[in-house]
């Protein structure tokens, strides 16, 4: 599957080439290593799952993707080009949103207030401008909160606007954090374990609400999940994650039916 | 049903951003505008605005600079004495400098030179956060304020070391110096406070302060999604050392007429302004305002009433309004980090509602 060209998902929709490669990634905390040597791409447009038992390195990957960890070894290649050691916010302006699997909202601010902060990369009015208001600020503010309406109205979140973050259900917060990440048009969306803690109903909408995002604005999304029947609903093709290592890497089908990956799932023992 | 939103519906985006979203806000707000700027000046006296309107204009401008800071950015300061102190001795400078340049824009520069200091000393904060950042900060108010001790410069090697403001003028009215009237230093000080207040309640409201409360609220994920705290962290230190610049230079000119940096600006200030925040509510302009009138007003109501009335010794009112103060720190900060300006937000919530609470 490693061909540079897109492919045609069972679904019948068109995969393109290759947004983002991660060559040869390994990670360490002091001892520990969190990701052991591991390589695999992401297309243009697809749905790309990461899976793993707990404590496999799943969000340690996702962090490195962000810029938020720096990998020992290995290489980041972002649309065709090798990504140079970069900080967290430069991986925003380059276009990639992401989603925690703890809820990292901003509690004091209201939903509208966190969607619009997901907008900061689209708008540039300079301190002294955004202080006298009228003009660019007001008129830059307003732009961004039609596109940030849009968002809030697709993840039908309108009647909680103006409430406090603070104030939301669980399943709610999870929702409103997709809003922030969407609502900065990402090329590459990241998504950790978006449905942890949801029950059925919430998983399904959930569900649905990723599958629209990556149909209407063709957003390409890696998400870890532990979900095996979202994963295997959702995604175009998955990498497998234990212990660090990379153990699969294909279609839903393929790494079902991977013997490591049914060995890993069912807790055979490791030497 | 007197104050309410129904029937006032907003059909536009640029409605919904307004600062008053509600009507009878707006009309509040534009009769306070009218009070202040066209009543009190004709009705208030030498007493009433030392004793109270003076101060609590230039307390606001510094509890709005100090609030951008710490209620919104997240990041504590104990050094806002020697902040102020940076404005008014930057102010007293300039004022016998360039003698023939208005005091108006004295003031706006001193804020600017305070502001430039400010992002000096909150570089740290990239790298230290709460209890550490601190004691950095009340390490700049010991430094700044035995500087302007030490260096006889900075006082223009005046013999008793103390700094005086010269008279200066506006429109050929006095405002500093001896010979001042009261009105005049009142609406000199008015129009700053509007300013200040009219930047901070833009800048608050948009992107910029969407970043600040990111960073406040949660670092990490701030900078992920794409807020450089570099910037972020330092413009917050520029802008709100500007307000507390601006808030010193007035203080000293036209106050106070006449400095000495320890007495007028030592920690006790810091933590008086501090309080003013905590008690009017962080994260608020409206509660920077009502922590200034409460911390002002306090002393002198405690004074006219159990002095003056009930003939208490003067010693005893000072330690009531000790405890006093001390008892509000602790229920705010436990009970209402949101000081005042939430206490007055539930209070409309419930009138907005009322008299149909469901
Ligand atoms: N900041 C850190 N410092 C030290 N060790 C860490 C750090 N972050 C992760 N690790 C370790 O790296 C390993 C992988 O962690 P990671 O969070 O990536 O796992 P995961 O696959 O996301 O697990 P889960 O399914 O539980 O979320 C774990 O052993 C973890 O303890
Ligand atoms: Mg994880």
């Amino acid at each position: 599957m490693s061909n540079e060209e897109g492919y045609v998902t069972a679904d019948g929709r068109k995969i393109g080439g290759t947004l983002m490669e991660m060559k040869n990634i390994t990670l360490r905390f002091g001892g520990v290593k969190a990701i052991t040597d591991i390589s695999f791409d992401i297309k243009e447009g697809e749905i790309r799952a990461i899976i793993g038992p707990n404590g496999a390195g799943k969000s340690s990957m996702l962090n490195v993707i962000s810029g938020f960890y720096v990998p020992q070894e290995g290489e980041v290649w972002f649309k065709g080009a090798k990504r140079p050691p970069m900080k967290p916010y430069q991986v925003a302006q380059q276009g990639i949103a992401r989603t925690f699997q703890n809820i990292a909202l901003f509690e004091g601010m209201s939903v509208l207030d966190n969607v619009m902060t997901g907008r900061l990369n689209h708008m540039n009015a300079g301190m002294f401008q955004q202080a006298i208001w009228k003009g660019k600020a007001e008129r830059e503010e307003v732009e961004n909160r039609e596109v940030v309406e849009k968002v809030i109205d697709f993840l039908e979140i309108q009647s909680i606007r103006k409430t406090p973050v603070a104030r939301l259900p669980y399943g709610l917060k999870k929702r409103v954090e997709l809003a922030r990440a969407l609502a900065a048009e990402p090329m590459l969306l990241l998504l950790d374990e978006p449905m942890a803690g949801m029950n059925v109903e919430e998983k399904e909408d959930m569900s649905r609400f990723i599958l629209d995002v990556n149909d209407e604005f063709g957003t390409t999304i890696a998400l870890i999940e532990h979900d095996m029947g979202v994963v295997m609903d959702l995604s175009d093709r998955v990498v497998v994650m234990d212990y660090g290592k990379k153990i699969g890497d294909g279609t839903p089908d393929e790494v079902r039916n991977n013997q490591d990956v049914i060995d890993a799932y069912l807790g055979v023992a490791h030497d | 049903m007197f104050y309410r939103e129904a029937g006032d519906f907003k059909t536009s985006y640029v409605d919904d951003n307004q600062t008053f979203p509600i009507k009878f806000d707006r009309y509040r707000y534009y009769f306070v505008l009218f009070f202040a700027f066209l009543i009190v000046p004709v009705v208030i006296n030498d007493y009433w605005v030392n004793a109270v309107f003076m101060p609590f204009l230039i307390y606001s401008i510094a509890a709005i600079g100090l609030n951008i800071l710490v209620g919104y950015c997240g990041q504590v300061s104990l050094g806002t004495g020697g902040f102020m102190a940076v404005g008014a001795y930057a102010c007293y400078k300039l004022m016998t400098s360039f003698p023939e340049v208005s005091i108006f824009f004295h003031v706006l520069l001193a804020g600017g030179v305070t502001a430039l200091v400010g992002v000096a000393f909150g570089l740290p904060s990239l790298r230290i956060k709460g209890f550490y950042l601190a004691v950095a900060t009340l390490a700049a108010q010991f430094f700044l304020v035995w500087l302007f001790n030490k260096v006889p410069w900075f006082y223009n090697h005046s013999a008793s070391g103390q700094i005086s403001a010269p008279e200066r003028t506006v429109f050929g009215i006095a405002v500093t110096g001896p010979h001042t009237s009261a009105w005049a230093t009142y609406l000199f000080c008015l129009v700053f406070v509007t300013i200040c207040a009219l930047l901070a309640r833009n800048l608050t409201r948009g992107m910029q302060g969407r970043k600040w409360m990111a960073i406040r609220d949660m670092d990490i994920a701030a900078e992920i999604i794409g807020v450089d705290p570099l910037k972020s962290k330092l413009s917050a230190f520029a802008v709100s050392s500007f307000f507390i610049g601006v808030s010193g230079a007035l203080f000293f000119s036209v106050y106070l007429g006449a400095v000495e940096v320890g007495e007028a600006f030592g920690i006790n200030k810091s933590f008086l302004i501090l309080f003013m925040v905590i008690i009017g509510g962080l994260g608020s302009i409206f509660g920077s305002f009502a922590g200034a009138a409460f911390l002002v007003l306090l002393p002198v109501l405690l004074k006219n009433v159990l002095v003056g009335m009930l003939g208490w010794p003067t010693d005893l009112a000072a330690h009531l309004e000790f405890m006093i103060v001390g008892a509000m720190i602790i229920i705010f900060l436990i009970a209402e980090p949101h000081g005042l300006a939430q206490l007055w937000r539930v209070a409309k919530e419930k009138l907005r509602l009322w008299p149909f609470p469901h």
